[in-house]
């Protein structure tokens, strides 16, 4: 089912179309059909980018229209033969699309006039401008005798991934924040093309971020089933959800245990620490590793949630309920929390609309996007999930947002765990790979509310149906920047708070 | 106050009291057995996503496992998962099983150097450096200190300064943009110290050998201590590898030890 309207072609989350369907526009009526369409505002870009087909460059732009549950494509081309040509931005009228933008300046030296920020994203090995390397990173600078630079990482202190953050600042307070990524870049999308099995693919698409494995996994089987025309059955879309809300409730839990050690709040930490093991326990009794590897395949699961995990996993959500709770009711009202959350590191409406934010970033701040809501997938589908909204944006939001998405995701998975209709069949196999034969000259967009926000996965096939490009988006290629803007005017200090509060990824930033 | 002792008391002890005999329950993937009957052998080694399966005899290289239990599901006579955690050794070769092998994978208690036994052996502080890591390895890293796993009771713990630490545990692969970062945190942890490489991404590439934005050179020049198998590690792979390593007492009871 798909409608040309207005130079695009609109389709579902997780379709699959031919490529020949996308309309391919001149750059100035791409640029005016983009801007245009942006100007709705339950409409925003979930990816832009662009591969070598033939000798030409061809860009492809996905923008989802949340409130039709529809994504739009449309595509432009750069002949080669000039060298990487010249667009003309479109960051400077729509800032969301700045770092789609920086990435194909980075991969493909595409100069966007007029940008603001033209910065490396994150030193792709196969990046165009080969010469500079992480120590040339342009970082912006104040000159005056009153401001000083802090600089930390890319190391940190904890056991945590590398990311270099340079902090002006003017005494205490915090002028500018600018954070240089890069440091986890693995290759990640050039190995989807290199490893050609599935398995490979799979093993690839699971370790994108081990955080979201379930998220990113599932996020590609989507692509695949979608590129094949395999459609799943309801059972193996409630397992989905289930993991899918199973990861999120232990990652929120784990991070407001350490939101809690940020503010040196012990019991909070301790409490909610232990409370996220059971969960984590849970995945990897129902798949055998605790953040869910293994569990996500092509058209299947080797892991059924049968009848005795399903007790388990009642009896699992009934206990960790009332000990949430009780901790929850004390965590959230003690003025010392609150007053160190409360009014720091404040993303405005405006702000996130600006740069895109997606998830938690754009929930807090009153910006309703939640791609379980706005483009269904698995078992949201056919049970409907309501977003959980706040307004102020701050840390504390931010904190609060966690415990009401926990309390939220029990629900749900207690009202799919009801639901009969769900378990009449047996969990099916994961598709053999001789059996999967991807659509020749297609492309699919799929998208999946991991516990960060939102995932975007997309492919593209050749005239044979060999994956010719693979496109990852994590939802921290956006809330980086909210990051970067909530710390201004804030006291250094207030770093460590606000960065728990986001929690952002790295490796999936730096793929 | 009154709340704040009932919390406590809902969440009593947590901690597991024998971290070297605590178990993980199935379907916990740990270390494999293969057994000796006629499989297609071929078959089997072009399934593996990273190629850790040899010929001759079939054997697993854990090293280059992803434990994600494929080969097992297609050859299930061949190929069991067991689920021993215990997997560390000091001694790349140990990393390899081979068919027909059911013992443990332990160190080599000669090839643990001098250096580790005279210094290490009741406290021992390391720092993390992930290097490409996918943050399921770091995050279990930190379950090791966490109240159920406890491993600061043995007095081994993450630091924050390279200065404070005894050596350092790599996770992830080594992208060619940490490899500067690496070398430096390495120079900067005083001598004697020890290298550990934690999960499959570290020990040979995992899933990304082959990628050109990885520069593994450091690995060449350093002497490693402990390899860690797992993808990520379980804790108590990690914990247990850490204490065979630095206490003779561990590693004599491991070695003397059938379950």
């Amino acid at each position: 089912m798909t409608r040309k309207i207005e130079n695009t072609l609109k389709i579902k989350n997780g379709q699959s179309v031919s490529l020949s369907e996308i309309p391919v526009l001149e750059y100035r009526e791409f640029y005016a059909v983009v801007l245009r369409l942006l100007n709705a505002e339950d409409v925003h870009c979930v990816n832009y980018y662009a591969y070598p087909d033939n000798d030409n460059l061809k860009f492809i732009c996905c923008l989802a229209d949340d409130s039709a549950q529809s994504v739009s494509l449309l595509s432009h081309i750069l002949p080669s033969g000039k060298g990487p040509g010249e667009l003309e931005s479109l960051t400077r009228r729509v800032g969301a699309l700045h770092i789609f933008e920086r990435e194909l300046w980075e991969n493909f030296g595409v100069k966007f006039e007029g940008h603001p920020w033209m910065k490396p994203v994150r030193f792709s090995h196969n990046r165009y401008n080969r010469i500079i390397a992480m120590h040339d990173y342009p970082f912006y600078r104040i000159k005056s005798e009153e401001l000083h630079e802090v600089g930390v990482g890319p190391i940190h202190a904890g056991v945590i991934e590398p990311g270099y953050f340079r902090f002006t600042c003017n005494g205490e307070m915090v002028l500018h924040l600018e954070i240089q990524l890069g440091w986890q870049h693995r290759g990640v999308e050039r190995l989807f093309l290199e490893k050609p099995k599935l398995l490979q693919r799979t093993m690839l698409a699971e370790s994108i971020t081990g955080d979201t494995t379930i998220g990113h996994t599932l996020a590609f089987a989507q692509v695949m089933e979608g590129l094949s025309g395999i459609s799943t059955d309801s059972r193996l879309d409630a397992e989905r959800s289930i993991a899918l809300e199973l990861e999120r409730i232990a990652v929120h839990t784990g991070d407001i245990s350490a939101l809690c050690t940020d503010v040196a709040y012990q019991l909070g930490a301790a409490v909610f620490g232990a409370l996220r093991t059971p969960i984590i326990n849970f995945t990897q009794e129902w798949c055998g590793n605790r953040f869910g590897k293994g569990l996500i395949r092509t058209g299947g699961s080797h892991y059924s949630l049968t009848n005795v995990l399903i007790q388990k996993l009642r009896k699992l959500l009934d206990d960790f309920e009332w000990r949430f709770k009780e901790m929850a009711d004390k965590a959230y009202s003690l003025l010392s929390v609150e007053n160190r959350f409360d009014n720091i590191g404040m993303v405005t409406n405006k702000q996130a609309r600006l740069i895109g934010a997606v998830g938690m970033a754009a929930r807090t701040s009153g910006v309703k996007r939640d791609i379980r809501h706005s483009h269904p997938f698995a078992a949201f589908r056919v049970i409907s999930y309501v977003p959980v909204m706040l307004e102020k944006g701050d840390v504390y939001a931010r904190y609060y947002l966690r415990r009401l998405e926990i309390e939220e995701s029990i629900n749900y998975i207690r009202r799919i765990l009801d639901n009969e209709q769900f378990f009449l069949s047996e969990t099916t196999p994961p598709v053999p790979e001789a059996n999967l034969h991807l659509y020749p000259s297609s492309i699919t967009v799929s998208m999946v509310e991991g516990w960060r926000g939102e995932i975007c996965h997309s492919a593209v096939t050749d005239e044979e149906g060999n994956i010719i490009h693979y496109k990852v988006k994590d939802p921290s290629m956006h809330n980086w920047k909210a990051l970067e803007l909530s710390l201004r005017g804030l006291e250094i200090s207030d770093f460590p708070i606000n960065n728990k509060s986001y929690n952002l990824s790295y490796c999936g930033h730096d793929l | 106050m009154i709340k704040e002792a009932q919390i406590l008391a809902h969440h009593g002890k947590q901690y597991i009291p024998d971290l070297t005999r605590s178990q993980v329950p199935a379907p916990f993937r740990g270390r494999p057995v293969i057994s000796s009957t006629d499989a297609d052998t071929k078959a089997l080694m072009e399934l593996c996503p990273t190629g850790a399966i040899s010929d001759n005899p079939v054997s697993i290289n854990l090293g280059k496992c992803l434990f994600c239990g494929e080969c097992e599901f297609a050859f299930p006579e061949k190929i069991r998962f067991t689920n021993s955690h215990i997997m560390a050794t000091n001694d790349s070769k140990k990393l390899v099983v081979r068919e027909g092998e059911e013992e443990r994978i332990l160190l080599v208690p000669d090839m643990i150097r001098e250096d580790i036994k005279r210094l290490f052996t009741r406290s021992l502080k390391l720092r993390q450096i992930s290097a490409g890591g996918d943050n399921s390895c770091e995050l279990e890293l930190v379950a090791c200190g966490n109240p159920n796993f406890d491993m600061g009771r043995f007095g081994i713990e993450f630091v924050a300064s390279p200065r404070h630490a005894d050596g350092i545990v790599i996770t992830g692969p080594i992208t060619e943009n940490m490899a500067e970062a690496v070398q430096i945190c390495n120079a900067a942890v005083p001598s004697p110290k020890i290298v550990v490489l934690c999960g499959a991404d570290a020990i040979s590439g995992g899933i990304f050998t082959g990628s050109r934005a990885l520069n593994r050179k450091f690995l060449q020049e350093v002497h490693i201590d402990l390899y860690v198998p797992g993808n990520p590690p379980h804790p108590l792979t990690f914990i247990n590898g850490i204490l065979e390593l630095t206490r003779v007492k561990h590693l004599n009871k491991r070695l003397n030890f059938k379950d």
